[in-house]
């Protein structure tokens, strides 16, 4: 079930195009705070994201919760207002537009949501909730012509015979048939896009390749574009031509979804592949699986966001302060409650390590030499030296306040092209290599 | 291999509605092993969540239990509440699906330890209750620092895995966990299942890990057992169930599984039946590609299958089959309007 994307990949101008977006969300911080006007700093959702979708093409977007992918489709769709960059959608500039040009915008953009039992309104029947956008749109208002409009779109989405859905409310459907029902709403008006976000991940294991399928018929049958949602790097295999690769805010990994499989580019890709439980009995739980989880998005890592958990990070990826403590704090949970209380007197206030730095000072307690937290940082660098946290510590000394540790400097990773698949790593950059050579 | 620490004997649970009782677990046997971890897996609505709370006597009011539940020879379904509470714990633990919703939010994690080992282990000292939360936490890589934090300030995959860490603290010999890893993202899932496997390894703890996800089975658990509406169809070693399953439905489950190696989507026509009104005959029956004449006529009887054993006149026993019982099911065609 190979669709030829190929085809349609380079005439036309693409559909959505989107550059450099950033969706931004503002923290309230105290009242303290804001009386003073200081800034609470704000939640990077979506920092910096760019990517094109053509006519008729299915995209992938694929992240962990917290990687920013529904912010994205929500902000595409002008329910959320980006912060910054732009969004042209069939070449009209979505970013700034009115609520009266975005409501036009969105007879044209619609979105499937996860969970079906949520998205359907309990008190409405199908036919008026599957009516609904034509009303708000002033599509179809007079009863005739709606009823004609939502049985023609329940035939469509194989909710059959449609006398018997008419009338039926959310708690009379099992789980897949409200998702084609939700479906059904959302292709009602007619839209040229269509997000689905984790649209069968609710569902159970034998409905979800019927509702894939759906998506795929009325996909050529409307001549849809996709832009599929979702956590699951298998569904996407077998539903994508192209897969953007989302961790933090950013896209890592963009590429053809063959490439991405077959030659995961980015260690974050590859982890994921890695971590899905496969059916195969031969297999055991993978062990080599990336350490921590996704970090806040209110004040990423520096370098490369995926720097702390990745198993190939090296000198320049953005080793830094807050490295320094999650690192130590691992190795306390390995120590006998001795040994712990022995090393935690000698070190004072981690905090201290909390503000993003380069240049950290990881300081010895009241009453304690800068030499004791040096033995803890000497116990801590020969409990597993090939940690790629020591490629980043450039210099290491004591200090009047404890053991001060500077790090490389970090890169920011930049788009790189590699035989089609753009991806933001710097293992395969010359230059962070370089950089790299010179600091090691 | 020793004797079971828990044998589950014809267990039957329903509950009570305007209609007819559904029927959600209807004569289900099992035994589970030392250091073994059993998987239980089936569609929503196959009994398999409420069975897991059964083995805890954590069924809701208007539930009725039948059977044997067996640890140690003690009956959990004839327990008194008081007598149940000195079970849960020390002998079963239990991890559910929502790390987020079973923590308390104004207690401190270490409240939490604490409460937990003064209500089933009350003669520790304070200083060895926080060595043995600490040690539990540890081994769950939850630094000591964070000892004294409130569960908002910790990440999903860690309050699961302080979930793991206050289960194990009484160290239990029977684990049931319920979906443990279904609210989770891939790499921490990934990171919770080779926690649960040393488990077993380290401490001989028997694990009971109830889930929709057939690949963590194939990955995690040495035996397997299909549920389908309140009934276990299949079990038997997973790599054999995987290698060749023996139950039409665990066959049509497998290959409804889209992975890696998906090739061309397949589903299982039709929905899981109401329990109020099940089939009769085989459950399975209406949705099965191979069903017989005897299919709606007569329950399956278990059978034993290579390693396995299976609920399926597929595999017999032939005497009991009555003449043309072999022949061909015809169906009715089933349409989306009778889809899951």
């Amino acid at each position: 079930m190979k669709r030829e994307s190929e085809a349609i990949a380079t005439a036309a101008p693409p559909l959505l195009d989107v550059h450099d977006l950033r969706t931004h969300f503002a923290l309230r911080g105290s009242f303290a705070g804001r009386l003073l006007g200081r800034d609470a700093g704000s939640v990077k959702a979506v920092d910096g994201v760019s990517f094109a979708l053509r006519t008729g093409e299915v995209l992938g977007l694929v992240g962990e919760s917290g990687s920013g992918k529904t912010t994205l489709a929500r902000t595409v769709l002008g329910l959320v207002e980006a912060t910054g960059g732009s969004i042209r959608f069939d070449g009209e500039e979505l970013v700034g537009m009115s609520e009266r040009d975005l409501r036009r915008h969105r007879r044209r953009a619609q979105i499937v949501f996860q969970d079906p039992h949520a998205s359907l309104n309990p008190a409405m029947d199908l036919l008026t909730a599957i009516g609904h956008p034509l009303k708000i749109h002033g599509v179809a208002t007079e009863e005739g012509a709606l009823r004609r409009a939502v049985s023609d779109a329940l035939e469509h989405v194989g909710l059959t015979p449609v006398e018997r859905f008419l009338h039926s409310f959310p708690a009379d459907l099992s789980g897949g048939q409200k998702q084609r029902a939700a479906i059904a709403r959302a292709i009602i008006l007619g839209p040229d896009l269509l997000i689905a976000d984790e649209p069968v991940s609710m569902l159970d294991m034998s409905v979800r390749a019927k509702i894939l399928e759906l998506m795929l018929t009325l996909k050529d049958e409307f001549d849809l574009t996709y832009m599929y949602i979702t956590h699951d790097l298998a569904t996407a295999k077998f539903f994508c031509d192209r897969i953007a690769i989302m961790y933090l805010g950013r896209i890592v990994e963009l590429g053809p979804a063959e490439q991405i499989y077959d030659d995961p580019k980015h260690p974050y890709t590859a982890s994921l592949l890695r971590a899905i439980p496969e059916p195969d009995p031969s297999r055991s739980v993978p062990r080599d699986v990336p350490r921590g989880e996704i970090p806040d998005a209110v004040a990423p890592p520096l370098g490369c966001r995926f720097h702390p958990r990745c198993p190939r990070a090296f000198e320049v990826c953005g080793w830094e302060s807050r490295d320094l403590r999650t690192l130590l704090e691992t190795r306390w949970t390995r120590l006998s409650e001795d040994d712990y209380e022995a090393e935690r007197r000698v070190i004072g206030d981690l905090d201290a390590l909390d503000e993003p730095a380069l240049d950290c000072v990881l300081p010895a307690a009241d009453g304690h030499f800068p030499d004791d937290a040096m033995s803890v940082f000497e116990a801590l660098r020969s409990d597993e030296p090939e940690d790629p946290f020591f490629k980043g510590v450039a210099e290491v000394g004591t200090d009047p306040r404890g053991v001060r540790v500077r790090f490389n400097d970090a890169m920011d990773p930049r788009d790189l092209d590699l035989d089609g698949t753009r991806v933001q790593c710097h293992l395969h950059d010359r230059e962070a290599l370089e950089a790299a050579r010179r600091a090691g | 291999m020793n004797g079971p620490v828990l044998s589950v004997r014809d267990l039957r649970v329903w509950f009570g509605t305007p209609g007819a009782p559904v029927r959600a677990v209807d004569g289900v046997t099992f035994d589970l092993v030392a250091g073994e971890t059993l998987g239980l897996v089936g569609e929503s609505g196959c009994g398999k969540s409420t069975l897991g709370r059964s083995l805890m006597g954590l069924l809701p009011e208007g539930a009725a239990c039948d059977g044997e539940i067996l640890y140690d020879g003690a009956n959990v379904v004839d327990l008194a509440t008081r007598e149940l509470r000195s079970i849960r714990g020390p002998d079963v633990a239990m991890i559910f699906q929502e790390p987020m919703t079973r923590l308390d939010p104004l207690m401190t994690i270490e409240d939490h330890f604490l409460e937990t080992l003064r209500t089933h282990e009350s003669d520790l000292s304070k200083a060895e209750m926080r060595r043995r939360s600490l040690d539990a936490l540890g081994g769950m890589g939850i630094p000591p620092t964070r000892f004294g934090q409130y569960p908002h300030e910790f990440s999903g995959g860690m309050r699961q895995r302080i979930m793991i860490a206050l289960a194990l603290v009484l160290r239990p010999r029977i684990v049931i966990a319920d979906e443990p890893t279904t609210a989770l993202d891939v790499l921490v899932e990934a990171q919770i299942l080779s926690i649960l496997s040393d488990l077993r390894r380290n401490f001989d703890t028997a694990l009971l890990l109830i889930t929709h996800n057939l690949g963590i089975v194939a990955e995690a658990c040495d035996r397997v057992a299909v549920m389908y509406a309140g009934e276990i169809v299949e079990s038997g070693p997973s790599a054999d169930v995987f290698r060749s399953p023996a139950h039409p439905y665990t066959r049509e489950l497998l290959a409804s599984i889209i992975s890696l190696r998906t090739e061309s989507l397949r589903s299982i026509p039709g929905a899981p039946p109401d329990l109020r009104e099940p089939p009769p005959g085989c459950r399975f029956h209406p949705r099965c590609p191979a069903a017989m004449q005897v299919c709606p006529s007569l329950s399956p009887v278990p059978v034993q299958v290579g390693t396995g054993t299976v609920r399926c006149w597929l595999h017999g026993p032939e005497a009991m089959i009555p003449a043309g019982g072999t022949a061909p099911l015809e169906h009715r065609t089933l349409e989306v309007a009778d889809e899951a």
